[in-house]
């Protein structure tokens, strides 16, 4: 059952993801993207880290897709083009992304075993959530990444907001 | 309550910083404003500051180094492998310095409001960005001195270093007619890309140490056994043979104190940086940031004590009296005030890096303090003065309208003369910041210099780690750069001050604003007084800085000689340029005197000239032939010859089309319509065909050449991409371990 | 269980879908979702690792969720930069943004 689970959410991670690079009408594609980002949700379920699949169904579905649509609409006739939607150099991107993907399985099979049977990983701790939350606000552990994290964030709000404001004055 | 204090002592340097976060995200649009925020900040540091001092001073026996730093943990934060620790401590030094750096901030924040023409029609238009960087630079400062690090005083060195280099670039929009001569903007570029220099060499020590101590607080850095454990092991380098880990680490840490402390032969960018306005020259380039490097050579002097009579110890004298020489006979034939300061500045330094280098650590903590006080006197004195002079060149252009565009300098002291009656609280005070540097007795500068030259003579005498050559050799380049001060000194003071105008620029030369006099009087009275602390008999400064250091014994030879030198020095420069004045058009007497030597001293060695020789030049045409190695003879040529081929064959392939094929096609034309239309079939699918294939073919492969350079990032990627798999292919088959 | 092995080969199957968009895409908007994916397949390593590592331990999540957050930085610095781009040049085609040709 789970290896079913498994495979349906991989297939709509690992589609969706095709869809994403190979569409050419954008909005499709980005439909794509909340389709892929659906199934790595799925896949942090299946890890039992049920906070980051909600967080993953509500910052990047919620936000950063929809922000994407957005632009899309506001950068429109691009997107009418009827050329492809992808550029001369594809032919070599594949070949280089194929290559790379070679090496990766040829690591990850030569260090950890395929095989099914025989797995075991530590239980994970039942409130793991409150744990991330205490990790995430503890002065010993990860306060201080938060806090960069979240002046980034500001920071980046900020620059956004300047760089594509209509600049009026000229 | 002392503790209480002393855990405030953090404090110091986030009052600037918040001023400075407060002008430029608010109050930038109003000047009151932003002087008065610049100003609180700078003045809570300085009451805290001061607290802390004598706080101190009143219990110094809980605070003799090295066990006494008093660290004080702030934050520690998970980073990597180890913990990263930010906090601060008090020590003697570090009280010192918080003696000194607030209150010459403060005096130099209360003269810039009149200087930048606060309230006249002349203000500068970015007032209040100016207080937000002298604020910020003034945060970096304190930092440096709390910091009980080198990991944070690092970041504090570069805060400065980048405020240094906007405030020298303050002006940026300046241009001079003269191209030769250099711009604001271009001498902040030079002092950035200069102590940049020597930044890396420092960082490169700063990571020497923590790869041997594991830490870098300096509780643990010069601790006991640290110490020893690093005057023990050792490295062996390439051309430098085998040395201790502590005498390297102390050679790259001095590398640093070199480019910040202007130190020969990194000290190129301090004169270019009178380019900015003569506060910061002042603040950051006469009295605070240019002192850091004696600081960090000082804070770290346990390190260059490690191992006895090392090269190090050697290396930093040795450096230090000759920039002291060197830069003082430069200053002797330079004719604008701020550049002869400049010099002089590079010279002090110099005896304090020479002080520490023969170990006299009191010594030379005493004359950076001292130097602080009458330098940044004598700079504010001088910004008083070109005030006065471009006033005065103002009101007369504005009488005749002639001369508004005529190129003139108010730095060049031979535009000025005469200004005795017009600025007496500027001359008045100059003078007692020149007596001060000259080493006049009682002058503060006379008690420190004299204690330095006192510590090198008896190091001479008595024995020394380094032998007795070096203290001698120090002692001799110090005393002729003493005689040299005595006489510049005395030359710029008559140039300036007295005679008649030479220009009537001068002449209508006014005494500057009560908020440029005071601090000018007040320092004078500071770089009057503050020696006496100091004196031989009642050394103060020894009793804080701590009993641990040996006490430099008063020696009456070598109080007396410099004492004579000075006097002397002064009084020669008085018969040469006091007692009959120069008139405007006069040339420089010395001049006439040392003929090409002065050309050379005018020129400051030409050491400017040969770095763009030796190391401009060649980078400059580096990029040139890397460019036409991109350009012109590697891969231009590849594809024109590419496709000029191709243009050629299609030609080829054109004619062959036109002449042979349509001849054939009309041949077979005339032989048969059925013929004919399959020839025309032939002709179309297959003979065209190939000629366009060819020519596409061509084309393609000038694409495939072309995107090395075209600029798309997209196929900047790619390349890195594929050489990144074809990188770990040849790892995964070379290494069979992976 | 599910082997550890196969959520690394999903990462890093979805990980080169990613790279190839970031390669071949004209439209920037697109590389841009690309480089999301790339981000994303990162973060299925991380927490698979926290899952079979130590989950005790909160690293990988906590740095997974770090990159959620510069993701959603860099997610909506670029399509400002993207706007602004579009606003002056009247383009997103990357091929077309090319002032650095040699």
């Amino acid at each position: 059952m789970t290896y079913a689970v498994f495979i349906l959410f991989t297939l709509m991670a690992l589609c969706g993801g095709v869809l994403v690079v190979t569409q050419r009408n954008l909005v499709r594609a980005a439909t794509a993207l909340v389709l892929s980002l659906f199934g790595v949700a799925g896949l942090y379920v299946l890890l039992e880290a049920g906070f980051l699949a909600a967080v993953q169904v509500l910052v990047y579905i919620g936000a950063i897709a929809i922000l994407i649509i957005f632009a899309i609409m506001l950068t429109r006739r691009m997107v009418q083009g009827d050329e492809s939607g992808l550029n001369r150099q594809w032919g070599w991107a594949l070949v280089s992304a194929v290559v790379m993907f070679a090496l990766f399985c040829y690591v990850v099979v030569k260090a950890w075993p395929l095989a099914l049977g025989a797995v075991s990983a530590p239980a994970v701790p039942a409130d793991s959530t409150e744990a991330l939350g205490l990790a995430l606000l503890d002065w010993e552990q990860y306060v201080l990444p938060f806090e960069i994290a979240s002046v980034l964030l500001l920071s980046a709000m900020v620059g956004a907001v300047v760089i594509a404001r209509e600049k009026h004055d000229s | 309550m002392r503790e209480f204090f002393f855990d405030l002592t953090w404090l110091i340097p986030v009052f600037p910083l918040l001023a400075f976060a407060f002008i430029v995200l608010w109050a930038n649009p109003n000047r009151k404003l932003s002087t008065w925020a610049a100003w609180a900040g700078i003045g809570l540091s300085w009451l805290l500051g001061w607290t802390i001092f004598f706080l101190s001073w009143g219990d110094i026996h809980h605070l003799t180094p090295p066990e006494a730093n008093h660290p004080v943990p702030l934050w520690a934060l998970p980073a990597g492998s180890g913990m990263l620790e930010v906090g601060f401590q008090v020590d003697t030094l570090t009280a010192l310095m918080l003696f000194m750096v607030p209150f010459v901030c403060l005096m130099i924040f209360i003269y810039s409001k009149g200087y930048m023409g606060y309230g006249t029609e002349q203000v500068d238009p970015h007032y209040s960005r100016f207080f937000a960087y002298i604020s910020l630079f003034a945060c970096g400062m304190l930092g440096l001195v709390v910091s009980d690090s080198l990991l944070t005083l690092f970041i504090f060195w570069e805060i400065m270093g980048l405020c240094s280099y906007l405030l020298i670039g303050f002006w940026f929009e300046k241009r001079y007619p003269d191209p030769e001569r250099i711009t604001p903007k271009e001498a902040g570029l030079k002092a950035f890309l200069t102590t940049r220099v020597g930044d890396v060499i420092m960082l490169l020590g700063i990571l020497l140490l923590f790869s041997q101590v594991g830490s870098l607080s300096f509780v643990d850095l010069f601790s006991h056994d640290t110490l020893h454990m690093l005057a023990e092991k050792t490295v062996t380098l390439p051309v430098l043979g085998t040395m201790p880990v502590a005498t390297l680490a102390a050679l790259l840490l001095f590398g640093g104190a070199m480019g910040k402390s202007a130190q020969f032969p990194l000290h190129v960018w301090l004169p270019d940086a009178m380019e900015g306005p003569t506060p910061v020259s002042a603040l950051i380039h006469a009295a605070t940031m240019v002192s850091a490097g004696v600081y960090l050579v000082a804070r770290s002097f346990p390190l260059f004590a490690a191992v006895h009579g090392g090269t190090q110890l050697a290396v930093v004298a040795f450096i230090g009296a000759f920039t002291a020489l060197f830069a003082s006979t430069i200053a002797v034939a330079q004719n604008d005030i701020k550049r002869g300061l400049a010099y002089s500045t590079i010279s002090q330094l110099g005896y304090m890096i020479a002080a520490l280098g023969v170990g006299a650590y009191i010594a030379a903590v005493f004359h950076l303090i001292t130097h602080a006080f009458f330098k940044a006197l004598l700079f504010l004195g001088s910004g008083s003065v070109i005030h006065g002079v471009e006033h005065g060149h103002h009101e007369v252009a504005h009488g005749h309208d002639d001369h508004g565009e005529e190129a003139f300098d108010a730095n060049d002291m031979m535009n000025m003369g005469g200004l005795w009656s017009k600025m007496p609280r500027t001359a008045w005070t100059f003078l007692i910041g020149g007596g001060a540097l000259a080493g006049i007795v009682p002058l503060a500068g006379f008690w420190s210099k004299d204690e330095i030259l006192a510590h090198a003579w008896h190091g001479f005498q008595h024995g020394h780690d380094l032998g007795t050559f070096w203290p001698f050799f120090v002692w001799l380049l110090l005393t002729l750069a003493a005689l040299l001060t005595a006489f510049y000194t005395a030359r710029q003071v008559c140039l300036t001050f007295a005679g008649r105008p030479r220009t009537e620029a001068a002449g209508h030369a006014h005494e500057s604003p009560p908020s440029m006099t005071w601090p000018l009087m007040i320092l004078a009275f500071f770089a009057a007084t503050l020696g006496l602390f100091g004196t031989p008999w009642a050394n103060q400064f020894h009793h804080l800085i701590g009993e641990a250091f040996e006490a430099t014994p008063f020696d009456p030879f070598v109080a007396g000689l410099s004492t004579a030198l000075a006097v002397g020095g002064a009084a020669v420069g008085w018969l040469v340029y006091g007692r009959k004045p120069l008139a405007a058009g006069d040339v420089d007497p010395v001049k006439r005197w040392l003929g090409p030597v002065h050309t050379v001293l005018e020129n400051k060695y030409y050491v400017d000239e040969l770095y763009r020789a030796v190391f401009i030049r060649p980078v400059i045409w580096l990029a040139h032939v890397f460019f036409k190695f991109d350009n012109r003879w590697v891969i231009d040529p590849i594809v024109n010859a590419v496709g000029r081929a191709g243009v050629s064959l299609a030609k080829g392939m054109g004619w062959f089309d036109l002449v042979v094929v349509d001849g054939l096609v009309n041949l077979a034309g005339r032989a048969g319509a059925t013929v004919s239309s399959l020839s025309d079939v032939v002709d179309l699918r297959f003979v065209d065909r190939i000629v366009d294939g060819v020519g596409d073919l061509v084309r393609a492969g000038g694409r495939f050449l072309r995107p090395i350079q075209t600029g798309r990032v997209q196929n900047y990627l790619l390349v890195a991409v594929l050489f990144t798999a074809i990188t770990l292919l040849g790892l995964y088959v070379m290494l069979p371990v992976l | 269980m599910i082997p550890l092995s196969w959520y690394v080969l999903v990462s890093a199957a979805l990980f080169c879908i990613g790279l190839f968009g970031v390669l071949a895409r004209r439209n920037a908007v697109a590389i841009l979702m690309a480089v999301e994916l790339m981000l994303n397949a990162v973060n299925v390593n991380l927490v698979a690792f926290w899952r079979y590592g130590e989950p005790q331990a909160m690293a990988g999540q906590v740095f997974a969720l770090i990159v959620f957050t510069v993701a959603a930085a860099e997610a909506a610095v670029g399509l400002a930069l993207f706007i602004a781009i579009y606003r002056s040049r009247d383009t997103v085609a990357v091929e077309e943004i090319d002032l650095m040709k040699g």
